[in-house]
Order: structure tokens, then sequence, then C-alpha cells
């Protein structure tokens, strides 16, 4: 492998200013599970990693006074996983979170990493958004909040400026009654990166004429991860088969994936519709109103 | 950029001088020769080099090495103790979870880590958590019978 310099940061004013100081040669260093191998690959050639787990609250999960519930940048996948307040109030995350790769690499592999390297099939991201989360931002200015939504800004680019860091993600109070499902299509029935995937949450909302209003989140389908609003908006009035049908179709509207090596355009926006699909009749199936 | 660090491997503490850029795999093989963590797809797919890394499996080729320092690492080699082969390692082999062998260093250590956290796997349980493990031989059969016999052997030796 290519050289390159390691630091521990020990402080935030220590990471932001070996960040800036390096202009762009240096990168926060997480889980490394995507950074070493695009610099394996040679698509990276940074002079210095600054490593940000040991940074105050990045390994940390806390219930916040307001009822937020505030995640760490770089608590690893299992630990999002397995953390009680998720597992009770967000199991959409935690069933997101479980999908990704391996036991081992969920070990390395950071949920702050995960949105940070704004890869369109970030399995986390869908679910995230689902819930309104938040991206907590340290930087030169000081600390600034955008939601992950619009967190990602394009394959591979966040809402980030030279010399900020991810500190944490905070998500709100899910609304009562929420259920979520997260369905990933792989080549491989667990394990892959998503070839497409969707997250949907419904709750019971008694000013919605179906009784529930939803959220339908798409990943790897689209530039970033992408809500499908038109699909949302569909089931708030009808949830009948046919109601779930057309929602599904307009989900799959929305989609504007490409061909890769992974799988055609076509396919992905077709599995777009059958995912949809069931994710909404699961969900159904569990929503009690 | 060289760091001098302390780490334990195997039960035996270390100070290693290590560069920078190299991996934990990288300084398990060639500094310590501990050549069971082997170098499969250097890209976390296929699981060869899976170490413990304070009791937790990693992939050890996406670890830097100097990210050890001051913390735990288990290869293959330390799970044998004064020659006793742990119960996976044996069972791997009555059962013939092993062929060319490339790969049973590191579904060893997945299977002893998922031993410790479900003692009593499901056979779908099993494969979720040799998902990280890569076997082109065996067609992975038998390597799940030997995980669930192992699995079989520490509770009646518990009980015991
Ligand atoms: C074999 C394999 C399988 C995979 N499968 C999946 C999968 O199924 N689903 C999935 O979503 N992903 C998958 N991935 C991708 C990867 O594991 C995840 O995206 C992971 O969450 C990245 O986190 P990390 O901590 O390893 O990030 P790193 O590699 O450490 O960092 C990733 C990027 O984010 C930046 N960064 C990290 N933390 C911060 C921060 N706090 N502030 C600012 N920038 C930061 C880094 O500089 C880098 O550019 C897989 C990867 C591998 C190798």
């Amino acid at each position: 492998m290519q050289a390159f310099d390691y630091v521990k940061a020990k402080t935030l004013e220590e990471a932001s200013a070996l960040l800036a100081e390096h202009n762009g040669d240096a990168r926060p260093f997480a889980g490394a599970t995507d950074l070493l191998i695009r610099i394996e690959r040679g698509f990276l050639h940074p002079a210095k990693m600054v490593d940000i787990k040991n940074l105050p609250g990045f390994r940390a999960i806390n219930a916040l006074d307001n009822d937020w519930l505030r995640i760490g940048a770089a608590v690893t996948m299992n630990e999002v996983v397995i953390h009680r307040d998720v597992e009770s109030r967000y199991p959409l995350l935690a069933e997101a979170c479980q999908s990704v790769a391996s036991y081992q690499l969920r070990n390395r592999a950071t949920i702050g990493g995960n949105i940070c390297n704004a890869s369109p099939a970030a399995d986390s991201a869908p679910a995230l958004i689902c819930y309104g989360a938040e991206a907590i931002i340290h930087g030169p200015q000081g600390e600034r909040r955008v939601t992950v939504e619009d967190f990602f800004q394009g394959v591979g680019q966040t809402a980030l400026e030279r010399g900020e860091l991810l500190t944490a993600i905070e998500i709100p109070p899910p609304p009562d009654g929420a259920v979520g499902r997260f369905l990933k299509l792989g080549r491989t029935t667990v394990g892959d990166i998503s070839v497409m995937n969707v997250a949907v949450l419904g709750w019971p909302d008694e000013n919605a004429a179906s009784g529930a209003s939803w959220r339908i989140v798409l990943g790897s389908v689209a530039p970033t991860p992408i809500r499908a609003p038109q699909a949302e908006k569909l089931l708030a009035g009808d949830t009948s088969p046919a109601g779930i049908e057309a929602a599904a179709r307009a989900a799959a509207d929305t989609a504007r994936p490409i061909d890769d090596i992974r799988a055609s355009a076509a396919y992905r926006t077709d599995m777009v519709r059958v995912y949809t699909r069931r994710g909404v009749e699961h969900v159904l199936a569990e929503l009690n109103y | 950029m060289k760091h001098d660090i302390n780490l334990t491997v195997n039960g035996e503490l270390y100070n290693l001088t290590v560069e920078s850029h190299h991996t934990l795999l990288t300084i398990l093989r060639e500094q310590l020769v501990l050549t069971s963590v082997k170098n499969g797809c250097s890209e976390g797919e296929c699981g060869a080099c899976t170490v413990l890394f304070d009791g937790k499996p990693v992939n050890s080729c996406l670890v830097l090495g100097a990210e050890a320092d001051g913390h735990e690492i288990v290869t293959a080699e330390g799970l044998t103790i004064n020659g006793q082969l742990a119960p996976i390692q044996q069972t791997m082999i009555d059962l013939g979870g092993t062929q060319c062998g490339y790969c049973t260093p590191g579904i060893v250590m997945a299977s002893f880590a998922l031993l410790e956290r479900n003692p009593n796997p499901t056979e779908q349980e099993i494969r979720e958590g040799l998902v990280g493990n890569l076997c082109r031989c065996t067609g992975y059969t038998r390597i799940v019978d030997a995980v669930r016999e192992a699995a079989r052997l520490q509770r009646t030796d518990m009980t015991l």
C-alpha cells in the first residue's frame, strides 16, 4: 500500500486543525473499510490519516434531554444494532445497519463513515432519512447541522466543507406507533452491497384518509438516497391493494438508476416497485390503528 | 512515519515499531510471523485475515497496525493452549471442514467469536455468522457441521 502518515486525534480542535492544515491531503479515518480499499486501488492518495475514533463522544450513543437520540459518528454498525434505544425506538435503523456486509466488517464499519462516504448504496441512509435524522457537523466556524437527506449531495459528495467533520447523527423521536421495514436486494441473500434498497416507515395518523402517514426512501437508484414523495402521498390516501400497487409504481417512477456491474437500470426500477410493495404490505400488517 | 506500539498478541506483550500504512495483517504475518493470518482479497470480502481485536472479530487487512497500540489481538495460533486445540479447531479437522486450508484460520476465528456470543446457533445463524468468510473448496456444508459440533462440545463441556 502507498505510504501515508497516521495520527490519533485527541480533541476536535486538533482534528480540525490537522484536516485544514493539510489542504485536503488529510482524511478523517474511522473504520477504514471504505478508505483503505480506495487507497489500495489507487483512487485516493492521502498524505495523512486523522483517526477520529477516540474523539470525545464519537463512540457513544446517548438519549438527549429533548428525547432525540444522539449516535456518535464513530459508533460501529454492530454497536448501533445492539443498542437498547435503537432496538426499541428505531428498529428500522437496526435492521438497516444489520444488513451491512459481514459481522467482522460491522465491527469496524461506522455509521458516520457510511454517510460520509456518500455511496448511493449506503444502507444506513434510507432508515436515517425516514426518521428525519440530522447530521451534526463541526468545523472551523463551529457547529452546524443539516438533515441526513441534504447531507448527501451526489455520488461520494456530502455537505461537508474542507476542515469539517461529522461528529454525530441525531434522530428525533419516532412518530407514535411507527412501524418500519428495510428491504435490500443484493447479489447474494445476505452480506452484499445493495443493488437497490428501500426503507418504509408508516405510522397511524387520523388526518390521513388511509389512517396512516408514510415515509418511503430508496437507495442505490439515484446519485443519492432519495425520498419517494408521490408514493408517500398516495399511501396517505389509499392503502387498498390497488392503492399500494399505485404507490409502488410511483416509487419506481421516482427512481433514476443507472446500469452498472451489479444490475441494469431497468431491473432496479422494477425491483423498486416490487420491494416497495412488499415493504408497505409488511408495515401495514403490523400497524395498529 | 513510524510508530512505537505496545500490543498483546495471543497473551504475550510485544513492543514493535511499525509503519503508519502497514496493516495489522502485514504486522502479524511479517513482523510476528503468525502465518495463520492469511491475505486473501485485501478488501474485507473473504475473511481469511480474520483475527480477534479486543475479543471481536475484524478483517485485519482493513486495520492499521498502529491502531492496535494498547489493544489485544488473538490469532488462530492463540486458540491452541498447551498443544490442546480449541473445539472448533478440532471439529474442523474431524468433520472435514477444511480442504486446501487457506480460509480455515479465518473461519476458525469467526466461528470462535460466533460461539462466544451465541453458544447454540441455528444453521441459519451459523451461515449468517460466516457470511464474511469465503471458502472455495468445501461448499460450506462441512464447515457448518463443524461449527454445530463445536457448539455441542462446548455446551457439554460447560455442564460437566
Ligand atoms: C466487503 C465490504 C462490504 C461492504 N458492504 C456494505 C454494505 O452492505 N452496505 C453498506 O452500506 N456499505 C458497505 N460497505 C461499505 C463500508 O463498509 C461502509 O460504508 C462503512 O460504514 C464505512 O464506514 P468506515 O467507518 O469504515 O468509513 P471510513 O472508510 O473510515 O471512511 C469513509 C469515508 O468517510 C470519511 N469519514 C469517516 N468518518 C468521518 C467523519 N466523522 N467526518 C468526516 N468524514 C468522515 C472518510 O474520510 C472517508 O472518506 C462495504 C465495504 C466492504 C469492504
